[in-house]
C-alpha cells in the first residue's frame, strides 16, 4: 500500500532513509538540513534505532565508519561547511570499502558563505570529496519525491558496490514542501560477511582497514577499486531528457535548477526556439551517455547552475570542443529564474543561428 | 612436558613491528591475556590507532577496525551502537587521544559510550619520529621542541585520567605502569577491570598505561625505564582516578545523580 504524504524535503531523506532500512543516524546541526536530524530524533528511538548527535561532523562521520563497519546501514548529513569536515572520514569510507550515506543540503559558500541553496559544492562532491584516489558515487535530486527516493536508492548502491554514496541536494529541495509517495520498507538487507561483528572463532578475523604500507599493495587496492568504478561508470548513470531529440539549444542543469531550466525550455519552445534539457541524475558517474547522444543534433549546450560553473567542465569534456557549451548560474544562494534563463538561451540561439525566424514565431 | 607459559591466544602470529624494548608489546600481551581470560576474543571489536601501534590490527586475533588519527572514540561509538552486546576496545596513543582525538576523547567519555580505552602515554610522538606531544613533559627535548618544551609557549602537558575522572560518563579512569613486574601485574588488573566493566555495562573505562619509547628518547631499554621512573611517575602518578563501583555505585547513571544530589544540597564535590 503506498502513503501518499505531504512532507518536507528534508523530512523525506530521512523517512525515506528509514524506510530503506538504515537504524544508525549520526549529525551535527547546520542550516539548511536541520530538519533531517530532528526528525531521526523523533522517530529512531520507535524504530529501535539509534540517532545521536556528535560532537561535529567529524566525529558524525566516523561514527559511520563504526556503525558501518559493523555492517548496519548508517547514515550522516550536513551542509557544505559541515561536508568539509567530513572530507577525511569520505575518504577512509572509501579507503576501506565502507558502503554509507552521505547527505549534503548545500548552502552557498566558501567559507561560512550564507544559508541560502546553492550548487556550489559540485566540484567538491564529484572531485574532491577527500584526499586520495577515489570517487563516490553522487545522486541529485530535483523534486522531495526524488528525496525519498535517490536516498533509498543510494544504500542499495552503497551496499552493491562497498562505497560511500552521496545525495546532493540543496537547502531549496530541503525546505520546500511537496506531496510524495513513500517507499516500501525493506523487509530483508544484503549479508555483509566482511563486517567487524566478532568472529565467534567461527572464521578468520576481519579487518577493515584502508593502510597499505606498500606501494606496490595500494596500487593494486587503487587499480581494483577503479575497476569496480568502471563498472558503475558503464551500468550506473542516470538521466532524464526534456525535449531533447530535436534540440538546437540543450539546456544540462540538475537538482533544483533542472526546475527552473525546464520552464525555461517551454517557454523557449512557446517561442519557437528548438530548446531541450539533459537534467543529469547521477553527477558521478556523469551521465556522459546522453550527452553523447545530443551532440550530434544539438548546435549549442547551455549549463544552467547554481554556482559559478563547476558542472560546465564535465559537459565540455563530454561533448569535447564539438559543440559550443555555456555556462549560466547565479551564486552565493540567489535561485536562477526562468526568465533570465530564457534570455540566455535566446542569446545563444541567436549566436548559434538557432533562433526562430521573427514571422514564425509561437510554434506550439 | 606441561606448559606453563604460552602466547595468548588471542595474540596473532605476525611479529610485533615495535622497537626493542618498546612497552607497547607488553601493552598488547596484557589486553590479549585478558580477552583469553575472559572468553570474549570472538565478541570483541578492536580499534587500532594511527601511531606506532597502527598495526595493531595485525596483531590481535579479534576482530579489528582501523580508524582515523584520533576518530578511534567516535568510530568504537559507532560499533558500540550497532552491537551493545559486543566488547569494543580501542588502543591509543598520547598523539592520537590527547591532540588531534581529544574532542572524539571528551566526548565519548561524556557519554559514558561503554568501551575500553587503552591510553598508551609515552610522552612523544614515536611513529613520526618524536615530535612533541600534548603529554610531553616540561622541558623534554624532542624533534618539535628542540630546546625542551617551554611551558610559556607550548603550554602544559595534559593529564589524561585526572581530565577525564571529572567527567560523569566515566566509570573507570586508572593510570598504571609497566616499567616493572610489579607494575605489570597491576596493570593486568586495570586492564581487566576495564573489560569486565565494559561487560557489566557501568560506563566508559580507560586505562592510561605510562610506557617508554626508548628509541626517539634516545635511551636503552633500560635507561628508558629508568628515565620513566624519574621523569613521568611524579608528573603522571599511578593510581585509580575514578572508580564509580568502588565507590559504591553500579554505573555511571547511578553515580552521576549521587553527585547531583549532593552538588543540589551544597555539598562539597
Ligand atoms: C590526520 C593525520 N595527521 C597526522 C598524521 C601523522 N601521524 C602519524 S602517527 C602520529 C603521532 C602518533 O603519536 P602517538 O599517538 O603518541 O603514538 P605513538 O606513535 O607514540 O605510539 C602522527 C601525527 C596522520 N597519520 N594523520
Ligand atoms: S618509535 Fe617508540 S613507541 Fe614506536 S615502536 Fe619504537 S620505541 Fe615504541
Amino acid at each position: 500500500m503506498s502513503d501518499k504524504v505531504l512532507m518536507k524535503g528534508n523530512e523525506a531523506l530521512a523517512e525515506s532513509a528509514i524506510r530503506a532500512g538504515c537504524r544508525f543516524f549520526f549529525g551535527y546541526p547546520i542550516t539548511p538540513q536541520t530538519e533531517l536530524a530532528a526528525y531521526m530524533a523523533k522517530r529512531m528511538p520507535k524504530e529501535n534505532g539509534t540517532y545521536l548527535q556528535a560532537e561535529s561532523e567529524i566525529a558524525a562521520i566516523n561514527m559511520v565508519y563504526g556503525a558501518s563497519a559493523a555492517g548496519a546501514r548508517a547514515m550522516t548529513s550536513s551542509s557544505s561547511p559541515g561536508i568539509s569536515l567530513k572530507a577525511e572520514g569520505i575518504s577512509y569510507l572509501a579507503g576501506a570499502d565502507l558502503p554509507s550515506v552521505i547527505i549534503n543540503v548545500q548552502r552557498g559558500g566558501p567559507g561560512l558563505g550564507g544559508i541560502q541553496p546553492s550548487q556550489s559544492d559540485y566540484w567538491q562532491a564529484t572531485r574532491a570529496t577527500g584526499h586520495g584516489d577515489f570517487h563516490v558515487i553522487v545522486l541529485a535530486p530535483s523534486t522531495v519525491q526524488e528525496m525519498a527516493d535517490y536516498v533509498y536508492d543510494a544504500f542499495d548502491l552503497a551496499d552493491k558496490y562497498r562505497t560511500p554514496v552521496m545525495v546532493l541536494a540543496d537547502g531549496m529541495l530541503g525546505q520546500m514542501m511537496e506531496p510524495l509517495v513513500l517507499p516500501e520498507r525493506k523487509t530483508s538487507l544484503p549479508e555483509k560477511p566482511w563486517a567487524a561483528t566478532g568472529h565467534r572463532h567461527q572464521r578468520a578475523h576481519n579487518v577493515v582497514n584502508s593502510l597499505h604500507l606498500q606501494p606496490e599493495d595500494l596500487e593494486v587496492t587503487n587499480i581494483e577499486r577503479f575497476e569496480r568504478y568502471e563498472v558503475i561508470k558503464a551500468t550506473e548513470q542516470r538521466a532524464e531528457t526534456y525535449l531533447t531529440e530535436d534540440a538546437d539549444i540543450v539546456l544540462v542543469a540538475f537538482g533544483a535548477c533542472a526546475r527552473i531550466a525546464r520552464s525555461a525550455v517551454s517557454k523557449a519552445r512557446a517561442e519557437g526556439i528548438k530548446a531541450g534539457l539533459i537534467r543529469p541524475i547521477t553527477l558521478w558517474p556523469f551521465p556522459v551517455d546522453t550527452i553523447e547522444r545530443c551532440v550530434d543534433t544539438a548546435r549549442a549546450f547551455l549549463t544552467v547552475e547554481m554556482n559559478m560553473g563547476q558542472m560546465v567542465d564535465d559537459v565540455r569534456l563530454a561533448v569535447n570542443g564539438r559543440k559550443p557549451v555555456e555556462f549560466f548560474g547565479r551564486a552565493g544562494g540567489i535561485i536562477p529564474t526562468p526568465l533570465e534563463t530564457l534570455a540566455r538561451v535566446e542569446a545563444l540561439a541567436e549566436k548559434v543561428g538557432a533562433a526562430a525566424p521573427e514571422n514564425v514565431g509561437g510554434a506550439n | 612436558m606441561e606448559t606453563i607459559f604460552e602466547r595468548p591466544h588471542a595474540l596473532s602470529d605476525p611479529q610485533f613491528s615495535y622497537c626493542p624494548g618498546c612497552t607497547h608489546g607488553i601493552i598488547h600481551r596484557l589486553v590479549a591475556e585478558t580477552l583469553d581470560e575472559l572468553g570474549i576474543e570472538g565478541t570483541t571489536v578492536g580499534i587500532a590507532p594511527v601511531g606506532c601501534s597502527v598495526l595493531a590490527y595485525d596483531f590481535f586475533a579479534c576482530d579489528m577496525v582501523q580508524a582515523a588519527h584520533g576518530r578511534a572514540p567516535a568510530v568504537a561509538t559507532g560499533l558500540k551502537r550497532v552491537m551493545p552486546d559486543n566488547v569494543v576496545f580501542a588502543y591509543q596513543g598520547d598523539g592520537d587521544l590527547a591532540s588531534i582525538g581529544m574532542a572524539e576523547t571528551v566526548h565519548a567519555a561524556t557519554r559514558g559510550e561503554k568501551i575500553t580505552v587503552i591510553f598508551v602515554n609515552n610522552a612523544i610522538y614515536g611513529m613520526t619520529g618524536g615530535q612533541m606531544a600534548p603529554t610531553s613533559l616540561p622541558n623534554q627535548v624532542t624533534q618539535t621542541s628542540p630546546y625542551g618544551r617551554d611551558v610559556n609557549t607550548a603550554g602544559f602537558p595534559i593529564r589524561v585520567c585526572e581530565l577525564l575522572s571529572t567527567l560523569d560518563g566515566v566509570a573507570l579512569a586508572q593510570r598504571v605502569s609497566v616499567d616493572s613486574p610489579k607494575n605489570v601485574r597491576a596493570a593486568k588488573k586495570a586492564i581487566k577491570k576495564a573489560f569486565e566493566y565494559q561487560i557489566e555495562g557501568v560506563g566508559y573505562t580507560i586505562i592510561e598505561v605510562v610506557s617508554t619509547c626508548p628509541t626517539n628518547w634516545g635511551l636503552s631499554p633500560t635507561d628508558a625505564l629508568q628515565w620513566l621512573r624519574d621523569n613521568m611517575l611524579p608528573y603522571y602518578p599511578l593510581g585509580v582516578y575514578k572508580d564509580v563501583k568502588a565507590e559504591g555505585f553500579a554505573n555511571i547513571a547511578e553515580a552521576a545523580s549521587a553527585k547531583a544530589a549532593c552538588l543540589a544540597e551544597g555539598g562539597a564535590r
